[in-house]
């Protein structure tokens, strides 16, 4: 099992107040499987999402990568998974403004250390980004930033993609583009994917469907 | 992964090169002054210290002959065959530089030449040939008119030459002479008594004497001082600078941190960034220093001759430990500077903190903190102006008192924005007035930048023209008489009784070293005359004070030792198993021991042995002429023997001058570089502005009547700035001259203000912040509208 | 580095503990040479001998105070000429120590000849730097030096012959032929009084004085010298001295002074000087206890140093100090070790 998520709690507060986010979520994921997490705002989708990147770490259950639980890991043990097998797609495009296109692409393979210069001019081809590789985030438009951050993800070529709304931000038409795209370089990597949507159309497109409320699977 | 995201750090640098040249800028500037001045003072004690040692003034005791003549060799053998350990020293000039011939063999460690030993030629240097030790610049003046051998030596004082002694005698044509005799400071157990062997010598002390080190030290805390708030201003610049790159970095911290780089790598990168930041800019920081330095030295140089009569050298040597204590200075700076910042960074939660905030609003917990804090460093400093007692504890003052008022900035403007907002009507002006207050955080670094450049200038500038005031009414009283004239002790009755019809009085100066309530004190004998019942002024006193000199009860302390012992007019003090009572304290300043006045038949009494050689003249000014050429005729008195005050009170007067010159030259550059600090921050700010103006513009503002109120913005934060940097400053004059003076030195320098100067400064203060402003608002002016625009289409 | 030091190795580059700084000037340009067969002038050659390079007046003393203790003391003018017979080429050094079995007080003093504060005439006989002073007819002397510790002042009764050492005078070296002229009043009964830290002490005995002078006194190859003066209970003395060579041969020398005053000598190889331990001085590790053989005079002693810490913290240090001597003979002595530092 790629991913294995057992009894996962989670709790914030804010101000004065706790709120528990997730209460006892269980969740698996086969290795090339594509599943979607639905769920209404506060639902603990996002949360859920984090903590299998590694971003935070749960207060009870285990999370299991390829058998292995990180929550007992260390910051850098974390970090050092997020680096090579864990691909995160934010919905805030999160590119680096002074870094080229070229660059944000290239990125996080540079840091893991695998950049594949083939595989990463194949990934900007097919993202449509040829004759944007020397622009800067900020010339670009968000549908092509998106490609961009899709581009860096893909590029390390991970085990488990997370994507947290990679849409959300885009007008309806360049939506559509840039999941079909997405959808399929996915496919391409044979990587397992954990989406995080609010739409059923999207969800529908996936292997399988996990709901989330109020903190549980339903 | 390093490189990688190292590359990625850097990058930022890349796009935002104007950041990139603040920060460098800033740790440059605030380098290159502090280590400039640290150069001057560094050479001027160097010069001091290979002054002492070439001529042994300040480390030992010597002897003189009484008369002021030469000593002849056979006194010279007398001494030490009587067991006194005396080295001789012959003096003269060649071409303008002072030679001296010293015994190497007898001369206290580390009086002869320390290449000395380097080159390696004792035999050399003790026959006949002779070899000459200098500086290259003393050496050239004999270039050509000596056969010896020349060798530089950077150890020795400026100006200055050092030979054998005989070879000395030769060149300087004085075979057989010798001008004075070190005593060692270690002496055997049995010696015959000086009155034995050489009566017709005096000893002279070492701290009597000339100890320049102790004198100039007053000057040397000036520029000191100046340094360190050059530096402050500096270090301002520079966690602005830091602070903002920070900021900015948020969001891309966090980006890096979610792919996989951890936070202690992450940290430690931008450590090692800002470390090579530090070093290229402390590099260029003490190249910079250096010219400065060079460019004030001959000032520096001329001052402390004229003041002092130190010999400092004009030029700079290139000193290696400069760039070690450059680069530190950057270093350390750039390191204090951006705790916080990392601080911060350390503390952000990957999760959050990924938005911009351009700024951090002064309001609620920091607000308070910033309250807090400047009230900490107001009870601080009113603890330490109270019991200040020391040069740290001096410093330490200046520091609380500026680094509140810095801190108490921000609160202050905001009140008085906050006051104008109330005051003003129209939509327009309340919109200025409150985004005015909303820019306030991010500019405030900038202008306590220029709360601390202007404050120094108010405060320097008042220390120096008070110090100029006092000092010049001090020579008025010091300087009394018109001619000051030095005889030999046995001509003195027949040259006084010559001249005693000639002149309106004759003041004789004579004084003897005693201790009193345990301090070294020099007791001078006064003739009580009306010259010093009009110009005498006193610090405090009792009623006719000369008068109760003259009765032969009342005696006179200076400030210092008044200070040291804690004795004022009033008190009954001891001298010579008499009583006297304290009648009036006065001034003295730039002598470093205690001195006392009683009256001349008193001193006669008490020191019988001492008789008057120094004299002062009372006559017309238009007489001085006549009497200086009769004294010439008659007796044979030259000129190197009278003193015209008024050639001395010109030369004080011009040396002065010079002194402002380099004060001047210091003042501009820290307003240069508190004009640097505004534009900086006002050009980083201006991208975040857009977002800011754009709705405004939207609702009808034109883009050329925003620029002309950023420029207005600018001038009325500078304004407000301006309005509290001057009391500011003289507070700080007030602490330089009051507390830090009397700590270090004992006397205390009365306080002048000069309103002109403060109103010519605000005006320049001015000038430097619309200059700084001007740039910014032109660019806002011609921003095109598709940026404003781009703000409502660019939503994220 | 010291300054003085510094200085002194370059006024004393022949001097003979300045060896193991090789070979600084060892030729004797311009100076004369001591010859063998050299007629001594008294008191002419009491005094200074300007052509010559480098000389000495070395009086060294075993004294006793009231209770029987033991003190020994140093008094050393040394000439070194730079440039030979002028007066301004002319430096003088002086040493003066005073050791009792528990301190060792040392001072040094210097001058150029041409102030005259320093210098040496044979008639009056009068050798001086600054106030301190060895004067009189060479019957009776007094003689006087101090420091800010210590100071002496003593009455010197010469009470015998005046010795020549090696052959009438000529004293060789080395193998290759390097000599000195060197001649001794070995005969000095001393009084006086030394001024100490802990007070005045009155004291009583014996004093050796050693005259030398030459211009290249020792070899290249040679590092340094032992030198020994012993006075036995017998009345006989003796002087010898082993040099140390860098091979780790010695050249030795002695000369054999019998109670009435004859002299013999010994050439190499008949003294031998064998250490039986080291001590460490607050400066150098040197040898403070010595067997000393003269099998020809059936000598076999142990020489043991009174206080082993007699390190002389000069311009250029050595050591020396007071020995009592044990085994075939009983006595007291002086020992002086150079070039061990």
């Amino acid at each position: 099992m790629l991913l294995r998520a057992r009894d996962v709690s989670k709790t914030y507060s804010i101000a004065d107040q706790t709120l528990q986010v997730l209460r006892g979520v269980d969740l698996d994921l086969a290795a090339s499987e594509t599943l979607a997490l639905t769920g209404e705002s506060g639902s603990g989708k996002s949360t859920l999402l984090h903590l299998v990147g590694g971003l935070d770490v749960p207060d009870a259950g285990s999370i299991e990568i390829e058998g292995t639980d990180i929550a007992g890991r260390s910051d850098a043990e974390r970090a050092h998974l997020r680096r090579t097998d864990i691909g995160v797609v934010f919905q805030q495009f999160n590119l680096i403004p002074s870094l080229t296109v070229a660059d944000n692409i290239a990125f996080q393979a540079r840091l893991a250390g695998s950049a594949d210069k083939e595989w990463i001019a194949y990934l900007g081809q097919t993202l449509g980004l040829e004759d944007q590789l020397s622009k800067y985030p900020e010339q670009l438009s968000g549908g092509q930033q998106q490609r961009v951050a899709i581009g860096r993800t893909l590029a390390v070529r991970p085990k488990l993609v997370l994507a947290d709304e990679p849409t959300g931000n885009l007008d309806e038409a360049s939506a559509q583009t840039v999941m079909d795209l997405f959808l399929k370089l996915v496919g391409e990597t044979r990587a397992g994917l954990l989406l995080v949507t609010h739409s059923k159309s999207l969800a529908s497109r996936l292997d399988r469907n996990v709901h989330l409320s109020v903190g549980v699977v339903s | 992964m390093i490189r990688t995201t190292l590359a990625a750090l850097m990058s930022y640098w890349r796009r935002n090169l104007l950041q990139l040249i603040t920060l460098l800028a800033g740790i440059a500037l605030a380098t290159a002054l502090w280590s400039g001045v640290q150069a001057v003072n560094a050479e001027a004690r160097a010069s001091y210290d290979a002054a002492a040692a070439t001529l042994g003034e300040g480390r030992f005791d010597h002897l003189r002959a009484a008369d002021g003549g030469s000593i002849d060799q056979e006194t010279f053998v007398a001494l030490r065959r009587a067991g006194w350990l005396v080295s001789p020293i012959v003096e003269g000039r060649i071409n303008g530089v002072r030679v001296i011939g010293l015994d190497a063999l007898t001369a206290p460690i580390g009086i002869a030449p320390v290449s000395l030993t380097e080159q390696a030629d004792l035999g050399a240097f003790l026959s006949g040939g002779g070899q000459i030790f200098g500086r290259p610049d003393a050496l050239a003046a004999l270039e050509g008119t000596v056969e010896a051998e020349l060798i530089a030596d950077p150890n020795i004082a400026p100006q200055t030459l050092t030979t054998d002694l005989v070879f000395a005698q030769e060149l300087l044509g004085r075979e057989g002479e010798i001008d004075r005799l070190l005593i060692a400071t270690v002496q055997p157990k049995q010696q015959a008594t000086l009155a034995e062997i050489a009566p017709n010598l005096t000893r002279i002390s070492a701290q009597s004497g000339s100890d320049i080190g102790r004198l100039t030290d007053s000057f040397h805390l000036n520029l000191t001082a100046f340094g360190f708030l050059s530096f402050a201003v500096g270090f301002f610049i520079v966690h602005s600078a830091i602070g903002l790159a920070f900021e900015q970095r948020r969001p891309m911290i966090r980006t890096i941190r979610a792919l996989g780089v951890p936070l202690n790598i992450l940290l430690a990168l931008m450590m090692v960034e800002l470390i090579l930041f530090a070093l290229i800019a402390g590099v260029a920081g003490v190249i910079l220093g250096y010219f400065i330095a060079s460019a004030l030295l001959p000032d520096v140089a001329a001052t402390l001759q004229g003041l002092y009569g130190a010999n400092v050298s004009g030029t700079l040597a290139f000193r290696a430990s400069w760039w070690a204590t450059g680069l530190l200075i950057a270093l350390g700076g750039t390191t204090i500077a951006s705790v916080s910042a990392f601080l911060k960074l350390a503390k952000m939660p990957l999760l959050a903190g990924g938005q911009i905030r351009a700024h951090v609003m002064v309001a609620g917990r920091r607000a308070a903190v910033l309250a807090i804090l400047a009230a900490a460093c107001a009870v601080l400093a009113v603890i330490l102006a109270a019991t200040a007692d020391g040069l740290v504890s001096g410093f330490a003052l200046l520091a609380s008192v500026l680094i509140g008022a810095a801190l108490a900035l921000p609160l202050i403007l905001d009140q008085m924005l906050r006051a104008s907002q109330s005051l003003s009507s129209g939509a327009k002006a309340q919109w200025f007035w409150a985004d005015t207050r909303q820019q306030l955080p991010g500019l405030s670094l900038a202008l306590m930048a220029l709360l601390l450049a202007m404050a120094a200038n108010v405060g320097v500038s008042t220390m120096v023209s008070s110090f100029r005031l006092t000092f010049v009414d001090f020579l008025d009283q010091r300087l009394a008489s018109e001619l000051y004239l030095t005889v030999e002790e046995d001509r003195a009755k027949e040259i006084t009784g010559y001249l005693e019809p000639r002149v309106d009085a004759i003041l004789p100066i004579v004084s003897a070293e005693a201790q009193i309530k345990g301090v070294e004190t020099e007791v001078f004998g006064a003739r009580v005359h009306s010259t010093q019942r009009d110009n005498w002024t006193f610090l405090d006193a009792m009623a006719d004070p000369w008068d109760q000199v003259a009765g032969g009860a009342g005696i006179l302390l200076n400030e210092q030792l008044a200070r040291r012992t804690d004795t004022w007019p009033g008190a009954i003090v001891a001298l010579g198993g008499q009583s006297f009572e304290v009648v009036g304290v006065y001034g003295d300043y730039g002598n470093p021991i205690g001195q006392a006045i009683v009256s001349e038949e008193v001193f006669a009494e008490l020191y019988p042995e001492e008789i008057a050689n120094n004299f002062g003249l009372r006559i017309s000014v238009d007489q001085v002429d006549d009497l200086l050429s009769d004294l010439e005729t008659q007796f044979g008195i030259s000129s190197e023997n009278v003193i015209n005050q008024a050639e001395i009170k010109a030369f004080s007067l011009q040396v002065f001058e010079r002194t402002f010159t380099v004060t001047a030259a210091l003042n501009v550059l820290t307003l240069a570089v508190a004009g640097f600090a505004i534009l900086m921050s006002l050009l980083t700010l201006a991208a975040m502005r857009v977002p800011q103006l754009a709705p405004v513009w939207a609702v009808g503002i034109t883009r050329r009547s925003l620029g002309q109120l950023e420029l207005l913005r600018a001038l009325i934060l500078a304004f407000f700035t301006i309005l509290i940097a001057v009391p500011l400053g003289i507070v700080l004059a007030w602490v330089l001259l009051a507390v830090v003076n009397v700590a270090a030195f004992g006397w205390k320098l009365p306080l002048f203000l000069f309103p002109a100067d403060y109103l010519q400064l605000a005006i320049l203060s001015l000038l430097a912040a619309a200059l700084a402003a001007f740039w910014p608002a032109l660019k806002l002016t011609r921003l095109r509208p598709a940026e404003l625009l781009k703000v409502f289409a660019n939503e994220r | 580095m010291n300054v003085r030091l510094l200085l002194f190795l370059l006024i004393w580059p022949t001097s003979i503990w300045a060896q193991g700084f090789a070979g600084l000037g060892t030729d004797a340009e311009g100076f004369s040479v001591p010859e063998r067969g050299y007629v001594f002038d008294f008191p002419a050659d009491h005094g200074a001998h300007p052509d010559y390079r480098i000389e000495w007046w070395y009086l060294t003393a075993n004294m006793q105070d009231a209770e029987g203790r033991d003190y020994g003391l140093q008094w050393t003018l040394f000439r070194s000429a730079l440039i030979p017979d002028e007066i301004d080429g002319q430096i003088f050094m002086g040493h003066a120590a005073v050791t009792t079995p528990d301190d060792h007080y040392v001072t040094e003093r210097l001058a150029r000849g041409s102030l005259g504060h320093a210098g040496v005439t044979a008639e009056p006989f009068e050798a001086w730097i600054d106030e301190w002073q060895m004067v009189g007819d060479m019957e009776v002397l007094s003689l006087k030096a101090g420091s800010d510790e210590f100071s002496y002042e003593l009455e010197l009764r010469n009470e015998g012959p005046l010795i020549f050492h090696g052959d009438a005078g000529y004293s060789v070296k080395s193998a290759e032929g390097q000599a000195s002229h060197y001649y001794s009043l070995p005969y000095l009964a001393l009084s006086g009084t030394l001024a100490l830290p802990e007070g005045e002490v009155e004291v009583t005995g014996e004093a050796w004085l050693d005259r030398e002078w030459s211009s290249q006194p020792l070899s290249d190859t040679q590092t340094g010298w032992d030198w020994f003066s012993l006075s036995f209970e017998s009345g006989d003395k003796m002087m010898g001295f082993a040099l140390r060579q860098t091979d780790g041969s010695v050249y030795t020398y002695a000369t054999w002074i019998a109670l009435e005053g004859e002299t013999q000598a010994y050439p190499d190889g008949a003294l031998s000087a064998t250490p039986l331990e080291t001590s460490q001085t607050s400066g150098a590790e040197v040898p403070t206890k010595w067997r000393v053989e003269l099998p020809d005079r059936g000598v076999d002693v142990e020489v043991q140093a009174i206080n082993p810490n007699a390190w002389m913290t000069t311009s250029v240090p050595y050591w020396e100090g007071p020995v009592t001597i044990s085994g075939s003979h009983k006595g007291r002595g002086y020992l002086e070790m150079t070039g061990y530092e």
